[in-house]
């Protein structure tokens, strides 16, 4: 039966080639939508475990938190170290990891923090070990394949945080790890100690404080007489407390700027939700399009089969037979349809993927098959069937002696 | 064998067909002759279990064919009724072979080889995997009249099986039919209008609207 309803299939080329299309085209978008949805969520979430609060510049929060616990967006500018200093010893945080952003090395971050940003994420070293000098860096491991560096190579960083900026001639980063990968925000930055990327901006180059150990915890020591600064706080809460008053304390009574990770990503997936049902709205109408042509497809052929419907009845298939034969007929094109919607949706999220792999985008896979992509085919079936009812009851009710008459 | 008796048959409110009664044993050939009009088909339609007749019955090898009803009358005729066409109507999304085995599939029976056979003493097993479209209009009737004995049928009944071929071509038809009938010992009924094959069958029916 599947046999000669593909071959009935077959016998229009064009007409089942441009119902399969029409049907991908709309699975493919909602496909592409459930990837990015599912894995952007659990991407976000990930990243953002552990930190409970962000401290910056004032400036929008979404900003902050996405600059400074994504690394998508560029920094709301820097804070004095001396003021994140009393901060830190409020008695609602529990411990505050330091960030330094300001450089690049191609387009990777990289990032002056202490080891418990290693251990905040869960980090464990491929290769080598953490830095313990200003300019040692670990590499994620993302960045040390696109880079091509391993433990020993050298390189020289460039001030911004996009590619196309100036390079820092005099200070070579040397290399002395590269973590295993993760999964998280880690895998594509160059990490090193805030004393680097303090050292790397000073107009003069004393030697002296090259050769000393940095702060390995905690927040780093001036040690001179510069004034110094950090872009961000990662702050972690004490006490349920700290959730309510210590992002009103520092809103209120500093000239810094408190956001919430958690509350901010809510905010940014409400504001994506409106595109994102507006996208789907768009797919779903495709689909429903997409279900007409094949109604359309299969009505008008059996208009054109009525005799050979007739036949087969006059031959010995039954009523039954028939009416599977067309239902079989819309479930093989809407198969094909659903089929090759995951494969364009796969291959879609696979070339955003491809380039935007320093963005948003990364860390998002195309080789991952979820189990609401089951439903795709299931929703996709049961529109071949529906558009398939009524051109195979006609089928079913088919006049044999009628037909064969005229 | 097939037999009819007491058959009336009425389209809407027309003057209804009477249907002479008739037998046919197995191996017999009987032609049926009529004008326009005069009920050939709609008698063909009555023993193919295609149209039940208002009154009178058809027995099929003592079966009475209108007492069965749906599933059970479509495998019956598969299985034993082969019905040749006044055109061949074969499937043209399928190969010679796939239209020839397409009966035997309705009624779950596998091929056993017995489409290479029909195909072979019908003399178009070269065209087994050719497309509808390379034959010309003699093999088609042939790979139509194949379709109908494939289910090694009881009864075979053709409709006009001759009009659309030429004179050589309905000769060969004829005859194939003729043969096939006596050695499935199956009853044959040819309707027809064709004078040319008159002569190749000597049982004749002639049907009038009034009746024979």
């Amino acid at each position: 039966m599947l046999k000669l309803s593909w071959s009935y299939l077959m016998a229009k080329p064009w007409n089942t080639g441009l119902n399969i299309l029409l049907l991908a085209l709309g699975l493919s978008i909602i496909t592409v939508l459930i990837l990015i949805q599912d894995q952007f969520e659990n991407k976000m979430n990930r990243d953002a475990s552990g930190i409970d609060l962000v401290i910056g510049a004032k400036g929008s929060p979404l900003q902050l938190v996405l600059s400074s616990v994504y690394h998508i967006d560029f920094p709301t500018g820097n804070i004095p170290l001396e003021e994140a200093g009393k901060l830190s010893k409020n008695r609602l945080i529990k411990n505050t990891i330091p960030l330094g952003l300001g450089d690049n090395y191609q387009g990777y971050r990289i990032v002056g923090t202490n080891h418990d940003y290693l251990e905040l994420y869960g980090a464990e070293f491929e290769t080598g070990e953490a830095w313990r000098l200003p300019f040692e860096v670990v590499l994620g491991q993302v960045a040390a394949q696109k880079l091509d560096l391993k433990v020993g190579d050298t390189f020289v960083g460039s001030h911004g945080i996009a590619s196309a900026s100036h390079e820092h001639d005099e200070h070579p980063y040397v290399v002395v790890g590269v973590l295993e990968a993760r999964g998280n925000v880690v895998d594509q930055l160059i990490l090193t100690s805030v004393e680097s990327v303090w050292l790397s901006h000073d107009e003069e180059h004393d030697h002296d404080k090259m050769e000393q150990e940095v702060s390995k915890t905690g927040l780093p020591e001036a040690r001179d007489e510069e004034a110094r600064e950090l872009t961000t706080l990662l702050v972690q809460y004490r006490n349920p407390i700290a959730a309510v008053q210590l992002p009103r304390f520092v809103n209120s009574r500093t000239a810094l700027q408190a956001a919430s990770p958690s509350f901010e990503i809510s905010r940014l997936f409400e504001l994506l939700g409106v595109g994102i049902s507006l996208i789907q709205g768009l797919a779903l109408v495709i689909v429903s399009i997409a279900a007409l042509g094949i109604f359309i497809a299969l009505y008008n052929s059996l208009k054109e089969r009525k005799y050979h419907l007739a036949v087969m009845r006059a031959i010995g298939a039954s009523r039954g037979q028939l009416f599977v034969l067309i239902v079989m007929e819309g479930l093989l094109l809407t198969f094909m349809g659903a089929v090759s919607g995951l494969l364009i949706g796969h291959f879609f999220l696979l070339v955003l993927v491809m380039v935007n792999e320093q963005g948003l985008m990364s860390g998002l896979t195309a080789f991952v098959f979820l189990s609401s992509e089951w439903w795709i085919l299931g929703y996709a079936l049961a529109v071949g069937i529906i558009a398939s009812l009524i051109p195979a009851w006609n089928a079913y009710r088919t006049d044999i002696a009628t037909q064969l008459t005229k | 064998m097939i037999a009819a008796t007491s058959i009336q048959f009425a389209y809407n409110k027309e003057q209804p067909f009477f249907i002479p009664d008739f037998e046919i044993k197995g191996g017999e050939a009987v032609l049926v002759l009529g004008k326009s009009g005069s009920g050939k088909t709609t008698l063909l339609n009555i023993l193919g279990g295609l149209l039940a007749p208002q009154q009178g019955e058809v027995r099929i090898n003592g079966i009475s064919l209108y007492s069965m009803k749906g599933n059970t009358l479509d495998k019956f005729r598969g299985k034993n009724i082969g019905i040749v066409f006044q055109k061949p109507h074969i499937l043209s999304p399928l190969t010679v072979e796939e239209n020839v085995a397409l009966p035997r599939f309705f009624v779950n029976k596998p091929s056993d080889g017995m489409v290479d056979r029909i195909l072979s003493e019908l003399g178009i097993f070269d065209k087994k995997n050719a497309g509808i479209h390379t034959l010309s209009e003699g093999e088609a009737q042939r790979v139509s009249i194949a379709r109908a004995l494939v289910n090694e049928p009881k009864i075979i009944l053709a409709d006009e099986p001759t009009a659309s071929l030429d004179d050589e071509n309905a000769k060969i038809v004829v005859n194939l039919l003729k043969e096939q009938a006596k050695k499935l010992n199956a009853s044959l009924l040819i309707v027809t209008h064709d004078q040319r094959i008159k002569d190749e069958i000597e049982t004749r029916i002639t049907l009038t609207r009034k009746g024979l």
